[in-house]
């Protein structure tokens, strides 16, 4: 088996022993059977245990190894080894407190995730069996409700950024539109009036590092747009 | 240190599917309840299930209960507790349709009802043909599932303690369970939860093998803390080997595939599982389509520069149905095997995927033990549900799509029944004077161990062993020296050194930890594995092969029983299979075939 060596730059900070954040410069051997990113770090960190980063599913779908890599957000077990500009450099989410080396406070992610009411509203007592949807209907939540929560979107997003605490952000936005578009919800009114401030959703000026960045090629822009038009329709 | 103790009414450990449903039980009962989760409840791994989950709805056509609990039965090969089974078959419908109204985007048929696609093993009229069973929403509906019963417990205001880890359940000098310790990975701090009801949801212990298509976190955690609890584990010897996982990164790919048409072939570009099983072929049961895979590549009809693996076969569908129904499997395989799958098949090899065994639970997801007389006992205080209980519905070869049903029926029912149990609001029993210093004790022994061996090398022992020694295929010598292996290598397990002593988010302290409870999981497979001298479901011997006496290797007169494994001395206990249902009549001891 053929190894190569590859070279990394790791945000290092332990508020436990750190007085402030270092880089670490590190080397591990990959093989071919090394894919993805996730792969080396898992090599890294039998060389190093106390470099700490979440991870579970390494497939895409669980949304725990978000990261900065290479000054880009992105899925660590999704990212290819293979064309990934050495060293490669590997920092924290931006935007949200750090809480150890590659581990942030994602707090106040889902403050405003939560804000957004994500569960299905309907006060109709429920039949016997399933509401009926047609497969048209259905369709509208293609995009929507994929989403993982991973953040590398809000985390990209310079409103977001500059108004974590009032600005919902494209992950929470992505959500809200997707109970908004389903037919079996009945609190649209409600929901746009809980957007309906110059922060919440207007904050979003369409700058799309959020459709850039998703692992899941899911586009929150779009979303963000379609609420925009609803909020303008019950106006005429 | 001191270290604080909460009080709830009920603890829940574990966050994904049968945790999360347990807990709207409870929160909507209105009783104080903390689920405790090492990573936020949307990253379990329940959200990596593909295909479906099982219900005879019958939305596309005639279905039945009967015949979901028929099939289940024989899928079992018979170990399966036919009243755990009846209830979960009876019960699909009604908790399938829950979901529904949580508002989780299943895929629609023309007529606004649940889509419903074809799954291995699950036939119509006693094992005929096909049917149309699962119900899916594209093939993410593990994750369409979790996220709907996360957002129905943020409606309920259920209170998480998210990255938190379990450490050991605390029973007092009766037996029963009063709580759990706990740590908190941000802070490093040890917290008892004192608690009338604590329910384990703590999920499966793939990583106890080197190839899984299980997530790091499934590390066995509940098994290890109940095994240290004196609580016997069941049936451990049944592991799934999901047949299609992608050769090489062992990242699933859903039996949905071939439920949607996909068909497996061989280097000579054969649908062999013609040969093995004529009437279902690619959609028989796992264990079997695995065996086949198996003796494919060992006979040298594998693909490949190795001939390592088979290939997995969907270029002859419509693309457009690939791009609607199997979105995410073509994600993953250009991902993690490099090839698009509407032009080229997907090279995929039978890899572990699921633990039928666990913690003996009824089928009110009570645990349940031997009371020394024959029969059993209720550990009071004590419910399991999901991946880490044993029902038992699954027996020795779980169905696809069975295990979301499982999780849903059983969580459900486990909260059901820590609401019934909790209705007298009586006091909470008195935690043990110990409790503190227990859990104390266990950190600061690994904080201070010196010379010891490192996490990763424990835990390449232990699934390195697994892996050579109990697999698809198992062989008389290979479980006796197996045995001997885990037991050395257990020795590593508990003399962990780790570099790392921060407070804070101590990853190397929380895998350290995670590998005592990976040990027990492997010790418990590999000792009831070497004791059960049959073939039956996933557990296959060379020294029980297929004769006229004992078809498929299977012997119901000595082995027609399910194990239980004890931590203390590693002893070995049996317990008979439930062979009567509810209220219909038994599914009869039959030779299976697909």
């Amino acid at each position: 088996m053929t190894t190569r060596t590859m070279q990394f730059r790791i945000y290092r900070y332990d508020p436990d022993k750190d007085e402030r954040p270092r880089m670490q410069d590190i080397s591990v051997e990959v093989d071919e059977q090394d894919r993805k990113l996730l792969d080396a770090l898992t090599k890294l960190k039998a060389k190093d245990e106390t470099i700490a980063y979440r991870r579970s599913c390494r497939e895409g779908v669980c949304g725990s190894d978000a990261m900065n890599i290479n000054g880009k957000n992105g899925l660590a077990c999704l990212t290819d080894l293979e064309g990934l500009e050495q060293p490669v450099l590997l920092k924290p989410l931006p935007g949200l407190p750090v809480i150890r080396d590659l581990i942030v406070d994602m707090t106040q992610f889902f403050k405003q995730y939560h804000s957004i009411k994500p569960y299905l509203i309907n006060n109709d007592p429920p039949p016997e069996r399933e509401r009926l949807q047609s497969p048209e209907e259905r369709e509208e939540l293609n995009g929507l409700y994929e989403c993982i929560l991973c953040a590398c979107c809000s985390t990209a997003c310079p409103s977001f950024w500059w108004n974590p605490d009032k600005f919902v952000g494209p992950a929470g936005l992505l959500a809200a539109y997707r109970f908004l578009a389903d037919t079996r919800d009945q609190a649209t009114g409600e929901r746009l009036d809980n957007l309906e401030d110059p922060y919440r959703l207007f904050r979003c000026h369409s700058i799309m590092n959020c459709v850039d960045v998703c692992p899941k090629g899911l586009n929150p822009t779009l979303a963000i747009g379609k609420i925009k038009e609803m909020m303008v329709k019950r106006y005429v | 240190m001191n270290i604080s103790v909460l009080k709830f009414d009920a603890v829940i450990v574990g966050a994904g599917g049968a945790g999360l449903r347990s807990a709207i039980q409870l929160s909507e009962a209105g009783l104080k309840t903390a689920v405790l989760s090492k990573v936020f409840p949307t990253r379990s791994h329940t959200v990596a299930a593909q295909g479906g989950v099982a219900a005879s709805l019958g939305n596309s056509e005639e279905d039945n209960w009967r015949w979901h609990m028929y099939d289940t039965v024989k899928g079992s090969d018979w170990l399966g507790d036919q009243d755990a089974i009846e209830y979960m078959c009876k019960k699909a419908v009604e908790v399938v349709v829950d979901l529904e109204h949580y508002g989780m985007p299943f895929d629609r048929t023309d007529d606004g009802k649940i889509y419903q696609r074809p799954f291995g093993g699950h036939m119509s009229n006693f094992g005929e043909k096909p049917v149309r069973r699962s119900c899916a929403a594209a093939d993410r509906t593990g994750h369409a599932m979790l996220h709907a019963m996360y957002q129905r417990n943020v409606k309920a205001n259920t209170q998480f303690f998210v990255e938190w880890m379990a450490l050991d359940l605390i029973r007092d000098s009766e037996g029963a369970v009063v709580g759990i310790s706990a740590l908190e990975m941000e802070t490093g701090n040890i917290v008892i939860f004192h608690a009338r009801a604590v329910i384990f949801a703590t999920g499966g212990s793939g990583r106890i093998f080197a190839s899984s298509t299980n997530a790091f976190i499934n590390t066995g955690d509940g098994l290890g803390m109940a095994a240290r609890a004196g609580i016997p584990l069941e049936d451990m010897e049944f592991w799934q080997f999901h047949p299609t996982g992608v050769a090489g990164a062992g990242v699933l790919i859903t039996e949905g595939v071939r439920g949607e048409g996909g068909i497996l072939r061989n280097a000579d570009k054969e649908r062999f599982m013609e040969r093995y099983a004529p009437n279902a072929k690619d959609l028989a049961s796992r264990d079997v389509v695995s065996r086949a895979m198996t003796t494919e590549i060992k006979e040298g009809r594998g693909c490949g520069p190795s001939k390592d693996y088979v290939l997995l076969d969907i270029t002859h569908l419509d693309p457009a149905t690939i791009m609607k129904r199997l979105p995410g499997i073509r994600e993953i395989s250009i991902q993690f095997a490099g090839v698009d799958p509407i032009k080229e098949p997907i090279p995929v090899v039978p890899t572990c995927h699921y633990q039928m065994g666990g913690i003996p639970t009824n089928f009110a997801g009570r645990v349940a033990v031997p009371d020394g007389r024959g029969g059993d006992r209720i550990v009071p205080g004590f419910y399991a549900a999901g991946e880490c209980a044993c029902a038992s519905v699954h027996g020795a070869n779980r169905l696809g799509t069975n295990s979301l049903l499982d999780l849903l029926v059983f969580g459900k029912s486990a909260g059901d029944s820590a609401v019934e149990d909790l209705k007298d609001g009586e006091a909470h029993r008195t935690l043990p004077a110990d409790a503190q210093d227990v859990a104390r004790s266990r950190i600061a022994a690994l904080d201070a161990r010196k010379g010891g061996t490192s996490v990763y090398e424990a835990r390449q022992a232990i699934s390195r062993t697994m892996q050579d020694h109990a697999g698809v295929f198992r062989f008389e010598d290979l479980l006796k020296q197996g045995v001997a292996r885990i037991l050395e290598v257990e020795k590593m397990a508990h003399n962990l050194e780790i570099q790392d002593k921060s407070k804070v988010w101590n990853t190397a302290r929380v895998e350290a930890l995670e590998t005592e409870n990976l040990i027990e999981v492997a010790k418990a497979t590999m000792i009831s594995a070497e004791a059960r001298k049959e073939s039956r479901g996933a557990h296959v011997r060379d020294d029980a092969p297929d004769t006229p006496e004992f078809p498929n290797g299977r012997n119901d007169k000595d082995w027609l029983k399910h194990t239980l494994w004890f931590r203390d001395g590693n002893r070995i206990e049996y317990k008979p299979v439930c062979l009567t249902p509810l209220t219909v009549e038994p599914v009869e001891l039959k030779t299976r075939s697909y």
